[in-house]
């Protein structure tokens, strides 16, 4: 009987017919086909997770050799003699060439595996079809291949590390001619090609992902999910994805061109060049060119990572303050707006270029203009906060974590986007605490904030609420330590991806601020071991998830809390009747009003009176 | 260091053990919900964001003073005065807005902490409220904005001054070159094709005009008050020339000529005698005692600001800032790239 209807409903919204057999009971699946090949968002996700959690241990373990480096340059270390060896840290000491591959390395993971991959990967495949009321995604095959796409990708970018001459040390945003000539680091050598593959895999499966995405939330919203009804997490998906759409593709162009000149002799971005004893036949090319593209897709990024962040920390701030969220169609307004900004801006990269001072001047106006609604983006949470009744949930204190570092990180963007200012500040320490505290530590906040919050979802248990607790106070205040201190270092003058300080004595001074935030850096990472072990303890041992832990709305939580079903809901579809934010709405006798209920005869649905 | 091994290891192990106690209570506890947040939680950790707001804003004010005298010391070029004053009005406005905005945020966080009996105000947009932090921002940021630019344009503006004094910085891994224009004040064209040993900056041999340029390593002397026109080539990868004293920056760029111009208004000789200076000098000075190297005295540089290879870290030059009779006594000294066809040309 449920089938007959699911039937019909599928048809309805034009779903695919194949998703009603799935709920027959005699229909058994394979474990290869269950876990490993799945087609299932909710197994595709936790392979993107579980994928971006290892990545991203990788990732922190660099960080932790090379602030090692530069608190204690000189110093001998056993612990990187052991992950090294010999010919990279010898007697225990990083060698030159593997610091900037770890600086490199350690940038593309987080960027890309961790925070583009693993943020987006995870959490649009979870809510999308869960928030919107769809079966499944619109392709479940492309979706599999997405991630497989990634999981490929991210073992030849582990494979680098492997080789003879060392993973690509060109720095993540690869500037040729440095990427270009294998003779002008050894990392440019085999590591810059795999990086390159890597990427180009990466790029597949970001696009094959987010087309995914944006099919799936205009075609499949359930029966009264209008646009304007959509939680704000799915607003911002939707806008990453065609942020992802738009712009992945001119960093295969980028890529392209670099494999072109690489191994082919193409002069895209090389001219004039005498290395190695021998000068180059290419000439015409401009490695600004490579800039140009690399920066089209690597200034959009930025809010690929940031916005499916601040999607999250929506839904998880309104329901935890159990409040409305303040301004809904503002917060969709302004995702709009920083999403078109952000691809006239990319020219704020390259102000030291010696691009022409007059398009400088272009980009230090709309640039500066993505202020405005990243303003009211900020005012907004802080008023929905106003007057709540806030649940500190681990989720939520990360949620708010993520407020304080976007403004944090959000405010010294001014100075850099400014071009005058940035003459002194550009490509020092002050560009390094900026972007990792607005970008890296919201996307990692919101990213914390998601799997406390959805991990009852996920695996259909609960997280520890205490170890949740310890966890964010170690990674915030470590996160702090870590970044705050080097703004100063950055006015000081100190330039970026310098192996060590203290070579000549300009800097010499400065070694005390750098040992702090060595420490801080070293207490953060092992406070993660503590999420580690809630996160792998919980899936298997944690308790089990009631239907609706947190009293949400949305819709991923009238869905079985038992077991994973595939089709999401074991009946109909859920219909929808209002907005995603009734919390705590005057004449109802609790502080939530699933979207589901219908709307009362003398109710106003979006939040009016 | 193993010292710090050790305090690792340590602080790893009370960690876990940590861990376990709290996984086994919460075990204990199973059948509650534990994931749900007590009235205690709330206002436990509404109080802990209260505690670390104030510790926080405390925190990087104090910042300022510890390491607030490491940061550059005084401009040194006309520029960069005017630089250091739109810095300074900015920074006024972002910690202005990183306190205020840190301090409601976690102030909000601990007041409005979940209780048991109270419910939330529904309150889901103020149209008002919204166009103010819309309209504020958007007039702070037409200040930014305009200032910015007026600078900018005043700093890029490529009019020649003809009295400016014309230095080629030329990159390459790992080091510096540095040519002059000579008595004809004109570069020579060059020619990659024609770097060798006798060459390395490549100029164009079948150009007279590079004959009398001058070409030097290790350091470069530029007169006081006068304005100082860099152009900028790379020989390999990209670099970048950062003299962050003079705030002057820009990349070198193989295959094409950038170009920067400043005038330095602080010698050599005054910019020791600064305070603040003085006060890092000494503080340097203290630490290279410790480990017995050579004491170190003050000099403007250039040092590669784009990463560019395994010594990126060491790729620097000196800047000497001096009287114009100085310049010219030192500049006289240095040989000119071809003398032997000068005096042919002639």
């Amino acid at each position: 009987m449920g089938n007959s209807h699911d039937h019909k409903v599928g048809v309805e919204h034009g779903h695919d017919i194949h998703h009603a057999h799935a709920h027959d009971d005699h229909h058994e699946e394979s474990f290869v086909s269950k876990y490993v090949f799945s087609m299932d968002h909710k197994t595709i996700s936790r392979q993107f997770l579980v994928t971006a959690v290892i990545m991203a241990v990788i990732a922190m373990v660099m960080s932790v050799i090379f602030r090692m480096q530069l608190a204690w340059p000189g110093e001998k270390f056993a612990f990187i003699n052991a992950l090294l060896g010999d010919k990279w840290g010898k007697d225990g000491v990083l060698d030159p060439n593997m610091y900037l591959a770890l600086v490199t390395i350690h940038g593309t993971i987080m960027v890309f595996f961790v925070l583009t991959g693993g943020l987006s990967g995870t959490f649009s495949n979870l809510l999308i079809p869960y928030q919107i009321g769809a079966r499944d995604m619109a392709s479940g095959f492309l979706n599999m291949l997405s991630y497989w796409f990634f999981f490929l990708s991210s073992t030849i970018m582990i494979g680098s590390l492997f080789i003879e001459d060392g993973p690509a040390s060109a720095g993540w945003t690869i500037y040729p001619p440095l990427s270009a000539l294998p003779e002008s680091i050894p990392g440019s050598k085999l590591g810059m090609t795999l990086w390159l593959i890597s990427m180009s895999l990466f790029i597949v499966s970001s696009l094959l992902g987010g087309l995914n995405y944006i099919v799936t939330i205009i075609n499949l919203r359930t029966k009264g999910m209008k646009m304007t009804r959509m939680p704000l997490t799915i607003w911002a998906f939707l806008i990453t994805a065609i942020l992802g759409v738009l712009s992945f593709p001119v960093l295969l162009s980028c890529a392209l061109l670099l494999i072109f000149d690489r191994s082919m002799g193409t002069s895209f971005y090389l001219s004039d060049i005498y290395i190695g004893g021998r000068a180059m036949d290419q000439v015409g090319g401009s490695p600004i060119l490579f800039e140009h593209l690399f920066w089209f897709l690597g200034h959009p990024e930025v809010y690929i990572v940031l916005l499916p962040a601040l999607g999250i920390t929506s839904e998880i701030i309104a329901t935890n303050s159990r409040k409305p969220i303040f301004g809904y169609r503002a917060m969709i307004g302004s995702m709009l707006a920083i999403g078109f900004l952000s691809f006239i801006v990319w020219g704020h990269h390259m102000y030291m270029t010696g691009m022409n001072p007059f398009l400088g001047s272009v980009f230090v106006f709309t640039t500066l203009l993505i202020a405005i609604p990243s303003a009211v983006k900020a005012f907004n949470y802080i008023t929905t906060l106003w007057k709540g009744n806030i649940q500190h949930t681990p989720a939520m204190m990360f949620s708010i974590g993520l407020v304080s570092s976007f403004v944090t990180g959000g405010v010294t963007g001014i100075i850099l986007a400014d071009s005058t200012l940035d003459i002194t500040v550009h490509d020092t320490y002050f560009v390094v605490a900026h972007f990792h505290i607005v970008m890296g530590l919201s996307a990692i906040f919101g990213m914390f904030a998601g799997v406390y919050h959805w991990f009852p979802k996920m695996f259909l248990r609960m997280m520890n609420k205490k170890l949740g607790y310890l966890h964010f106070w170690i990674t915030f205040i470590g996160a702090y330590g870590v970044f705050f201190p080097m703004h100063f270092l950055g006015m000081s003058g100190v330039p970026r991806r310098y192996y060590t300080n203290s070579n000549f004595p300009l800097f010499d001074h400065l070694g005390d601020i750098n040992e702090l935030v060595s420490v801080f850096a070293i207490i953060a990472a092992l406070g993660q071991i503590i999420f580690l072990i809630n996160f792998f303890y919980s899936m298997f041992k944690g308790q089990k998830a009631p239907q609706n832990p947190w009293n949400s709305n949305t819709l991923e939580w009238t869905t079985p809390a038992a077991q994973h079903i595939h089709g999401n809901w074991p009946g109909a579809l859920p219909e929808v009747h209002r907005w995603a934010y009734d919390y705590s709405k005057p004449g109802s006798d609790v502080d939530f009003i699933p979207q589901t209920v219908p709307l009362a005869a003398d109710e106003h649905d979006g939040g009016g009176h | 260091m193993t010292l710090l091994y050790l305090l690792v290891f340590v602080l790893l192990c009370v960690a876990l053990g940590y861990l376990f106690r709290v996984i086994e209570l919460a075990r204990g506890l199973k059948g509650g919900k534990e994931w749900v947040p007590t009235e205690n939680d709330n206002r436990m950790m509404g109080r802990m964001f209260l505690v670390f707001m104030f510790v926080f804003i405390a925190w990087s004010l104090y910042q300022i003073y510890q390491y607030g005298y490491r940061s550059l010391p005084k401009s040194a070029s006309e520029h960069g005065v005017k630089v250091d004053e739109l810095m300074k009005y900015n920074m006024y406005i972002i910690w202005f807005v990183f306190i205020v905005t840190n301090f409601v945020l976690f102030y909000f966080a601990w007041k409005y902490y979940g209780r048991k009996d109270s419910k939330a105000v529904f309150f889901a947009h103020d149209n008002k409220l919204e166009m103010l932090w819309t309209v504020v921002p958007a007039l702070v940021l037409a200040f930014i904005i305009i200032f910015g630019l007026k600078y900018w344009n005043e700093i890029m503006d490529r009019s020649n001054d003809p009295k400016a004094i014309k230095i080629e910085l030329y990159s390459k891994q790992f080091d510096w070159t540095a040519r002059y224009a000579g008595a004809d004040n004109a570069f020579g064209m060059d020619d990659y094709m024609q770097i060798d040993g006798s060459n390395s900056m490549g100029l164009d041999t079948t150009d007279s005009k590079c004959y009398d340029d001058i070409i030097v390593k290790n350091e470069i002397h530029i007169p006081i008050g006068r304005e100082i026109s860099f152009q900028f080539r790379s020989r390999d990868v990209i670099h970048s020339a950062f003299m962050p004293h003079f705030r002057a920056q820009m990349n070198c760029v193989p295959g094409q000529v950038t170009k920067f111009k400043f005038k330095p208004t602080v010698t050599t000789e005054e910019m020791r005698k600064d305070p603040q200076v003085i006060r890092n000098m000494n503080e340097i000075n203290a630490i290279r005692a410790k480990k017995g190297e050579d004491p170190f005295i003050f000099d403007y540089v250039v040092i590669c600001n784009k990463i560019c290879g395994a010594s990126h870290y060491n790729m620097q030059m000196k800047i000497i800032v001096e009287s114009e009779k100085d310049y010219k006594a030192w500049l006289a000294k240095q040989p000119a790239f071809k003398k032997d066809k000068i005096a042919l040309k002639d």
